[in-house]
């Protein structure tokens, strides 16, 4: 039996999708052709979760497309992609960052780590994600990779101190289903379980 | 976004000498300079900005993000806003630094600003950001001004003209036009020093200019004097929600007091005015009197004379007098440490 998984049925869907809409595209857009820019694309070398990728990209690439795109990693969300809500949060050097304002040519001999690079071996949970699972800190779970990266770099800051502060330095991650006390229960109960800087 | 070529200089000089295109101020020059990202990348995904190059100064060599000398500080152009912000200097004798650019943004944002991009982010006016309206003198020179007769609650009411009523958004340019900062450039044709308040143009009917840059020229530095005024100084920014959000007014303060009686004060105001703004008529009145809460109301009304509202943002001058009102008594009430006083 084929093994289905949600994304394996969701990139055939848009596979198909793709290829009907493509003719009435082509069209629309004939008339405005791109000119071409010398050195458009060019080798990009990440360092992606402790791992080596070598990418060949477009010089407009956002780190979030290739994390999503080209390396697969699909953890990291991408919510407005204009730098507004936070669901694409990575870190890089330690440091929280938005991956949808973030060119991927710009960040080569950096430490990107991702969702998926944050749980130990053997797929045991970084202390944040258990809270996170533990104080029930989502409910459609899409702003949960960037808000649980982000509190992981905010208690790393020492901005975890209150609940104000908590408040105050995780404002950058909308959570539109409104679980942010959950968020702060779940900050509270991993802050203690984390290196603080 | 629109294709470009991405330059990655790894030194001041090459990145200045292949800079030249960067254009003399104008909003959308074919050239652009990539400090932080966040206004750059956001406008260029808009459809907004559309350089066929663009220069990544994050390969140039390391720059010491504060140096602190007697006659007051060196900050980098090239520092990351969240470094500045926690610098034990900063926040201990700049407060209204520290407090402008803490305020600022999300702290993933000040990871990624820096000082220099940072005061030369473009305005948020929705007109502006979206070219779907035809009418934006700032975005199409001549073309028009939609804010003027649209939804225009969160434009300026000082420093505008009939070409364009947007509002600058930054905080810490509030600060640095308060304090009388210098911004050092360096240029292709070599380095100048000019005062920050001479770095973004009035609207003179000509919004697409935005600054006094010269093609090519990088900010490096800004430098901020060291004075009395600083002890007691602070940053007081009104928004629509408690954090995260840009301001609809702001006011950087700093008091020198002798008992009760100004000595000195500089006030910048955010949030309501079409570049950094500085309020000297507001300074000028309340310098020799005792700071009551009259003669603060009196230095608000003396800032806000020549405010021009358009409908929607009709609130803007109460909202802001009271900021400022609001920001000189916080001031003088803050109680100084020992030997400070």
């Amino acid at each position: 039996m084929p093994n289905f998984t949600r994304r394996s049925v969701l990139t055939a869907g848009v596979a198909i999708a793709g290829a009907s809409a493509q003719p009435l595209l082509a069209r629309e857009q004939a008339p405005e052709k791109s000119v071409p820019v010398e050195g458009m694309t060019s080798g990009v070398k990440l360092n992606i979760n402790g791992k080596a990728h070598a990418l060949t990209l477009d010089s407009r690439t956002t780190l979030l497309d290739t994390l999503r795109e080209h390396v697969h990693l699909t953890g990291t969300k991408k919510g407005c992609d204009q730098g507004q809500c936070g669901a694409c949060t990575v870190l890089i050097d330690g440091e929280r960052i938005l991956s949808c304002l973030t060119l991927a040519a710009t960040v080569q001999g950096k430490e990107i780590q991702t969702i998926e690079g944050l749980a130990g071996p053997g797929g045991k949970l970084h202390p944040m994600q258990q809270a996170f699972i533990d104080q029930d800190a989502f409910q459609c779970g899409y702003c949960t990779p960037g808000q649980i990266l982000s509190a992981v770099a905010c208690v790393a800051e020492g901005h975890a101190k209150t609940d104000d502060e908590i408040r105050e330095y995780m404002s950058g991650n909308l959570c539109r289903c409104g679980a942010y006390p959950k968020i702060v229960a779940a900050i509270k109960q991993a802050r203690g379980q984390v290196g603080e800087g | 976004m629109r294709p470009f070529a991405l330059e990655r200089p790894t030194d001041l000089a090459n990145a200045c000498r292949i800079s030249t295109g960067t254009g003399q101020g104008q909003t959308d020059a074919p050239m652009q300079f990539l400090a932080g990202g966040t206004t750059l990348l956001d406008l260029m995904k808009l459809d907004v900005l559309r350089p066929r190059i663009v220069i990544d100064l994050g390969g140039l060599a390391p720059h010491e993000p504060v140096s602190v000398g007697p006659d007051g500080l060196t900050l980098s152009a090239f520092a990351k806003m969240s470094k500045v912000a926690a610098h034990p200097t900063v926040l201990q004798h700049y407060p209204v630094l520290a407090q402008s650019l803490q305020l600022a943004a999300s702290s993933q944002l000040r990871n990624m600003a820096t000082l220099g991009g940072n005061v030369l982010q473009k305005t948020r006016c929705p007109y502006f950001r979206d070219p779907s309206w035809k009418a934006c003198n700032k975005r199409v020179p001549g073309s028009g001004c939609t804010a003027i007769t649209a939804f225009n609650r969160n434009h300026a009411i000082l420093g505008i003209d009939a070409a364009c009523i947007s509002q600058y958004p930054g905080d810490f340019a509030v600060a640095l036009i308060a304090l009388d900062a210098r911004v050092n450039l360096t240029g292709p044709r070599g380095s100048r020093s000019i005062a920050f308040a001479d770095l973004h143009t009035a609207a003179n009917g000509a919004p697409h200019l935005e600054t006094t840059l010269r093609p090519g020229e990088i900010i490096t530095a800004f430098h901020v004097p060291a004075g009395e005024w600083l002890r007691r100084s602070l940053y007081v920014k009104i928004r629509d929600r408690a954090s995260y959000e840009f301001a609809i007014a702001s006011a950087a303060v700093a008091l020198n007091l002798e008992g009760d009686t100004v000595k000195e004060v500089r006030i910048g105001l955010g949030g309501m005015a079409y570049r950094p703004w500085r309020a000297r008529e507001a300074e000028a009145y309340l310098t020799g009197k005792p700071l009551t809460q009259a003669a603060a109301e009196s230095a608000a009304s003396a800032a806000l004379s020549g405010a021009k509202t358009h409908g929607h943002n009709d609130y803007k001058p109460a909202l802001a007098g009271q900021t400022i009102v609001r920001a000189l008594l916080e001031a003088q009430s803050l109680q100084l440490a020992p030997g400070e006083a």
